[in-house]
């Protein structure tokens, strides 16, 4: 059940920084906390995260660097504790820092954090260094399309980092409601959301966020324990009509494969 | 999975306006010191380059903080003298534990104060992913992967957190293998003690080319460290570990100019301090001991004198001596501590000589039989001997058994003996030659 | 006329480009590919390799990933040749 034990109790209001590995995500967090940090193992995992704080119209915000990860699928310790911490401490607001030199790589992570949560900002990072290699980010597309706010950054200049504590800022308190442009996955896995979301929310009663955990069994992840549990009793339990849920939809791979892509002109 | 790309590669594209291409210059660079011609010529010349820095670097400084702490140390002794402390107390704390520590902050803290800040800017410039790539191939014929490399890299720093890096390999096997050999780099606690016979022994062999020398010394015996590693590796996924190598995937991340005030702050606040902080903690007490140990008289010869004679055989029969086997046991908590407490060893009066006499100590190792074949063997079992306390309980914690943390000081430990065993031998057997 | 044909990644010769057409890894390896973008369809360059000639860094999304040709000889790929 360690699923369910938080890393600690964190000072409120809590900001994350998450985000793929170098993309200069701890040089934003030496920016804005300065020396005000410690680092600290939590509880059982012995990955470390640091830990900081930082003033913004006299609320002291808690800030905590995540490990950097490609993804929240959890492949690896560090992507298993970046993900609980998001799932389970609820941080009220988290910042993805993405790399303008790759974007399209780093907003692979920004959509799997939106399945999450709504309190999110996207900081687009290193837009000094993509500026040199002739790269432009559009912050009001992007902003449209993902449906939250964006902030364009180079954090060793310090550029834009007044606004993104103001941004934080006006997410935490409610002046600015992201509204995430979730992904529509296809009829069928949509489908298979809608059909196990009832017994997770049954199993779990508002602990997780229950289409997070849905498309976590579809993709054949079991890291959180519990879900394994769960997936395991339905198969011992036959009345229960989970058991053939679980087993149609978690050979996810075919599901994955199948509403996508399309081999156009290919023979293999 | 594939949904979620198709999305972020359809906004990627609205959002994003690429003008014109340019990463020529990432590719040039990354052309340079990985292609055929100029790969292995490169890491080999960084390598050297860095040691020359700091070997070149750190002489002046460390004779003016000797300096320093030596007229501290009078000023010391005569405040001990005036609250009235007995002779002994007084010895014992400025001959005993002030010198030790002295001795270890005038040795350590500029080498580190260079080698780690040298060290943070290629790893901000994302230099060290690239060594991983070139060296994979010989890892994966090891049976490892090239993210050992990267672990090694961070052995430079401290082998602890070298041992924690493994943690970025995935499979299991592999992680174990590197864990086990990370010791085979020298960390920094061994830097100085290292750099220092290689000026004295190796770079006396020439003396207006000896910092080059000694550095080039230097950067090769971390070569022998690499092929050493490569090899136990090799044993081991063959015998105990047995395995195919697994995959490799690794991200290059694009090279990026650091930014210096970071880096400053990173490897003198996080990393110089520490190492240093910690190495004082430990040489303050061990300093104590060993005093004691050379005072204290047990059948007309001191403690430290009757177990040096007790390791004398095993020593010579290594191209050692009983005395030097004798720091490296003493120096196990820390491995800084391992010259200062030789020389006490050494030192007849039980005290160690002040760290501003640097001239002298070639002579002083040299009166106590020392040749240049003891240099080398000294080096070599410094590079290849047991891993220190704080590595060893980071390797239990990490493999999560304390029997891997006995098999690693074996392992280390015997190819240490065999390797300077061999050296001797081949010295002996050549000079013999040469007579006939 | 453009001829098109399916190779392995590890056959792609340097500064040529193809696209991904399936990925035959499974397991760990298949999730940290998928998470680094390998992903069907999309255009993948063999950029430079290393002195050994293995690994090979490959130009995807964006990011260079260096792969061994192992690795790589699991991985389908198109690639469009102008005739």
């Amino acid at each position: 059940m360690d699923f369910f034990i938080p890393y600690g109790n964190f000072p409120r209001p809590l900001v994350a920084l998450a985000g793929n590995p170098n993309t200069g995500k701890s040089t934003i967090f030496n920016a804005l906390t300065g020396l005000k940090q410690h680092t600290g193992n939590w509880t059982g995992k012995t990955v470390t995260l640091a830990q900081g704080s930082f003033f913004y119209n006299n609320i002291k915000f808690c800030i905590v660097d995540l490990p950097g990860t490609y993804s929240l699928l959890a492949n690896s310790p560090e992507e298993e504790v970046a993900r609980n911490f998001i799932l389970l401490q609820k941080p009220d607001v988290i910042v993805v820092i993405t790399d303008a030199t790759c974007l399209e790589r780093n907003l692979n992570l920004v959509l799997q954090v939106m399945e999450i949560t709504d309190r999110i900002i996207v900081c687009v990072n290193l837009i000094d260094e993509a500026k040199k290699k002739g790269i432009f980010v559009d912050e009001s597309i992007l902003s449209k399309e993902l449906g939250v706010p964006v902030i364009l950054t180079a954090a060793r200049t310090g550029l834009g980092l007044q606004e993104l504590k103001e941004m934080i800022f006006k997410v935490y308190s409610g002046k600015i409601k992201p509204s995430p442009q979730r992904i529509n996955y296809g009829k069928e896995v949509e489908k298979a959301i809608a059909e196990l979301i009832p017994f997770i929310e049954n199993k779990f009663s508002g602990t997780i966020n229950p289409r997070w955990a849905a498309l976590s069994i579809i993709s054949g992840d079991y890291s959180i324990k519990d879900l394994e549990e769960l997936v395991k009793k339905s198969e011992n339990n036959r009345e229960e009509s989970t058991h053939g849920l679980f087993k149609r939809y978690n050979c996810g791979e075919n599901i994955r494969k199948s509403p996508v892509h399309s081999t156009k002109g290919s023979k293999i | 999975m594939e949904k979620i790309y198709e999305k972020a590669q359809c906004i990627a594209q609205k959002a994003v306006r690429y003008d014109k291409f340019q990463e020529d210059i990432d590719k040039k660079i990354d052309l340079l010191l990985t292609s055929k011609a100029t790969g292995i010529l490169s890491m080999l010349l960084l390598l050297s380059v860095i040691f020359w820095l700091t070997l070149v670097g750190a002489n002046y400084p460390s004779q003016l903080l000797a300096k320093i702490l030596f007229v501290i140390e009078g000023y010391l002794e005569r405040f001990l003298h005036q609250i009235g402390l007995p002779g002994v107390v007084n010895d014992f704390l400025v001959d005993g534990m002030y010198r030790t520590m002295a001795w270890v902050v005038s040795v350590m803290l500029p080498p580190l104060a260079i080698f780690f800040p040298l060290f943070t800017f290629l790893e901000e410039l994302g230099y060290l992913p690239r060594i991983a790539f070139n060296l994979d191939y010989f890892f994966k014929k090891a049976g490892t992967q090239g993210k050992q490399a990267l672990a090694m890299s961070m052995g430079f720093g401290c082998n602890a957190v070298g041992v924690t890096c493994c943690r970025i390999i995935n499979s299991p096997r592999e992680r174990m293998i590197a864990i086990l050999t990370n010791s085979f780099v020298p960390c920094n606690g061994r830097f100085p003690t290292l750099m220092l016979l290689a000026y004295l022994f190796i770079g006396g062999i020439m003396p207006n080319l000896g910092r080059m020398l000694a550095s080039l010394a230097v950067a090769g015996l971390v070569v022998f460290g690499i092929l050493i590693t490569l090899l136990v590796s090799k044993l081991l996924s063959s015998t105990f570990l047995k395995g195919l190598p697994s995959s490799f995937i690794l991200e290059l991340p694009p090279y990026r100019v650091p930014h210096i005030g970071h880096i400053i702050i990173r490897s003198i606040y996080e990393r110089t301090l520490l190492v240093l902080g910690r190495a004082i903690a430990v040489a303050a007490p061990a300093g104590g001991i060993i005093w004691l140990l050379a005072n204290i008289k047990f059948e007309n010869q001191n403690l430290l004198a009757n177990a040096a004679a007790l390791l004398d055989p095993l020593g010579r029969l290594a191209g050692l001596d009983g005395y030097i086997l004798l720091a490296f046991i003493a120096g196990s908590p820390a491995n800084e501590i391992v010259l200062p407490i030789l020389l006490m060893g050494y030192l007849a009066q039980g005290t160690m000589v002040s760290p501003d006499e640097l001239t002298g100590l070639k002579e002083l190792l040299e009166s106590y039989g020392w040749t240049t074949l003891t240099a080398i063997n000294t080096m070599l079992f410094s590079l290849l001997h047991f891993p220190c306390a704080t590595t060893l309980w980071t390797i239990k914690s990490e493999t999560g058994g304390a029997r891997w943390a006995v098999f690693a000081a074996v392992l280390t430990t015997s190819l240490a003996f065999l390797v300077c065993f061999l050296t001797s031998s081949l010295y002996r057997l050549f000079s013999w030659i040469i007579k006939l | 006329m453009i001829d098109m044909r399916v190779t392995t990644l590890d056959k792609l010769p340097i500064g040529k480009t193809g696209k991904i057409v399936s990925i035959l890894h499974k397991g760990l390896t298949r999730r940290r590919l998928l998470d680094l973008g390998f992903v069907p369809g999309t255009l993948i360059t063999a950029y430079f390799s290393s002195f050994t000639g293995d690994p090979v860094a490959y130009r995807i999304r964006g990011t260079t990933i260096a792969l061994r040709r192992e690795d790589a000889s699991k991985i389908l790929i198109n690639i469009e040749e102008n005739l």
